[in-house]
């Protein structure tokens, strides 16, 4: 399988089950798309027939007809998929194996978003600060579960992370303080709404955290549209001193201004521009989670102007790195040359399998977008899994779960997608959240074609 | 005339036969927390 575009200038091919990428001239375009299923005399006399009035000759179009044949038995090209028999081996052979926990270390926050996924923090349910005794529990069940793994991920999660600090860093103290024994490297994140940024949070935050998630949406109107106090009044003016400081003592590095787009500003390209107005290089917008129905929920007349901000904002990283001044868009980093394997590839994202969240009392679910919903509960720190049918469910999650993906060229970069957003969407966990996915395959082609620019540039 | 520049890229055919070791990231524990994918995610493998 193939799949070709053309944006901003270049002619991509992308070899889907080799992971080969092309960039091609005019003809090598037109004769790779009529490849399949059409004889050689065919492609070639249509191919110069369309190309030959601006100067193509009959031995060009061979010569590329070659060289396309060449990829083709190089296994660049028009590579058949023959990894279905392997879509369940890597869960197979890393089964029991949890090596990523997302602690909700706070079910209550000091801001009252009227977006958030999680109500306001609670989560549907009561306002709750986990101990440091659960969460010991939790680092424990962590590492007893994580087998040979080395590097195990703990993300401080909420609600609001920041109104349980001290637990935080005394399990981070604690974490440390069994790593070399037991043979495991902690990454930790944060992701907080800055509202409780000081020196301190600073200093530790620097210290000990691999990565900050630092919630802003970009320009104040947009932002203090949904992110304000429980008085109403918006959090933009509060907080956004408070991450440039974070962000300049953290040497500008490992970090994610992260936003949240919504029905209400599809024009998300604006704010991605006042996040690097404001001196924010490391950058991450999302579509918002919400309810169907719910006013912020992005609607079908919002998709064209989505989608071509995606494509803008491939322009503008581009012309950027021209300037010398290239910033980083999470969903645009791509490592062609070293990105994930194909059991990873095939395998779903791990939620319920190597990564659980834990509630503030201690139970197990599947990840912290089903964390509320009972039937999810998958059990708890201290008896682990209990509940195998729902784990099953989530195991079986793969790219060759859902029929949807079987066609789709950009199965092999999102793995079968979010199972919560597909539950969501379905009411499965295989089902498939189709605007997600228009906004995937958009995504997917800005990020490759990005990665090109660069590599042509090189 | 070259008509096809090809990007060096990880041959994913390739990838099966030292691959699998999962010391990767997991998908959506990074900036993302709602539209996961795994195109952004590095390999770690250190016996590839």
């Amino acid at each position: 399988m193939i799949h070709q575009f053309q944006l901003h200038g270049y002619n991509i091919v992308l070899d889907v089950c080799s992971g080969a990428v092309h960039v091609v001239d005019e003809v090598a375009y037109d004769v790779i798309a009529m490849y399949e299923g059409n004889t050689e005399e065919e492609v070639v006399k249509a191919v110069f027939a369309k190309h030959q009035s601006l100067g193509v000759t009959l031995e060009d179009v061979t010569e590329c007809y070659d060289q396309v044949c060449e990829l083709a038995n190089e296994g660049k090209l028009f590579t058949p998929d023959t990894f279905e028999p392997m879509a369940g081996d890597l869960k197979k052979k890393t089964s029991g194996v949890v090596k990523a926990l997302c602690l909700h270390i706070a079910h209550t926050c000091n801001l009252n978003c009227s977006y958030c996924f999680a109500s306001q923090g609670k989560y549907h349910g009561e306002r709750a600060l986990m101990s440091f005794e659960v969460g010991k529990r939790a680092l424990n069940f962590l590492v007893e579960n994580s087998h040979g793994r080395t590097n195990l991920e703990v993300d401080f999660f909420g609600g609001e992370p920041l109104m349980n600090f001290d637990v935080v860093k005394q399990l981070v103290a604690y974490a440390r303080s069994i790593e070399k024994e037991k043979g495991k490297n902690f990454r930790f994140t944060l992701t907080t709404n800055g509202v409780l940024i000081d020196d301190d949070v600073i200093d530790f935050a620097n210290r000990e955290m691999s990565n900050v998630v630092l919630s802003l949406d970009g320009r104040k109107e947009v932002h203090d549209r949904f992110r304000v106090d429980y008085a109403g009044k918006g959090s933009w003016e509060k907080i956004v001193p408070k991450f440039q400081k974070l962000v300049e003592a953290r040497g500008g590095q490992n970090y994610y201004m992260r936003g949240t787009f919504t029905h209400h500003n599809p024009d998300f390209l604006k704010d991605i521009q006042t996040m690097l107005d404001l001196g924010f290089d490391e950058l991450s917008m999302e579509p918002v989670v919400c309810a169907s129905g719910d006013p912020s929920e992005l609607t079908m007349e919002d998709l064209p102007i989505v989608l071509a901000q995606y494509e803008e904002l491939a322009k503008l990283m581009m012309e950027r790195d021209k300037q010398g001044k290239p910033f980083t868009f999470y969903h645009y980093m791509i490592d062609l040359a070293g990105g994930p394997c194909i059991y990873k590839r095939i395998s779903g994202c791990g939620s319920g399998t190597e990564y659980m969240a834990v509630t503030p009392w201690g139970d197990l679910y599947p990840c912290h977008q089903f964390v509320g919903d009972e039937k999810f509960k998958l059990g708890d720190i201290w008896n682990g899994v209990t509940n195998t049918q729902i784990q099953d469910e989530f195991m079986q999650c793969n790219v060759y779960a859902r029929n949807e993906c079987r066609d789709c060229w950009a199965r092999l970069y999102c793995s079968g997608g979010c199972a919560a957003n597909a539950y969501h969407a379905t009411g499965s966990v295989k089902g498939v959240y189709k605007y997600g996915c228009e906004l995937f395959r958009k995504r997917m082609e800005c990020a490759i074609t990005v990665a090109v620019s660069r590599a042509v540039e090189d | 005339m070259k008509h096809i520049k090809t990007i060096v890229t990880r041959n994913l055919c390739e990838s099966a036969k030292k691959g699998g070791c999962g010391e990767c990231q997991t998908s959506c524990q990074s900036a993302c927390k709602t539209s996961c994918g795994i195109a952004n995610q590095k390999c770690e493998n250190t016996n590839k």
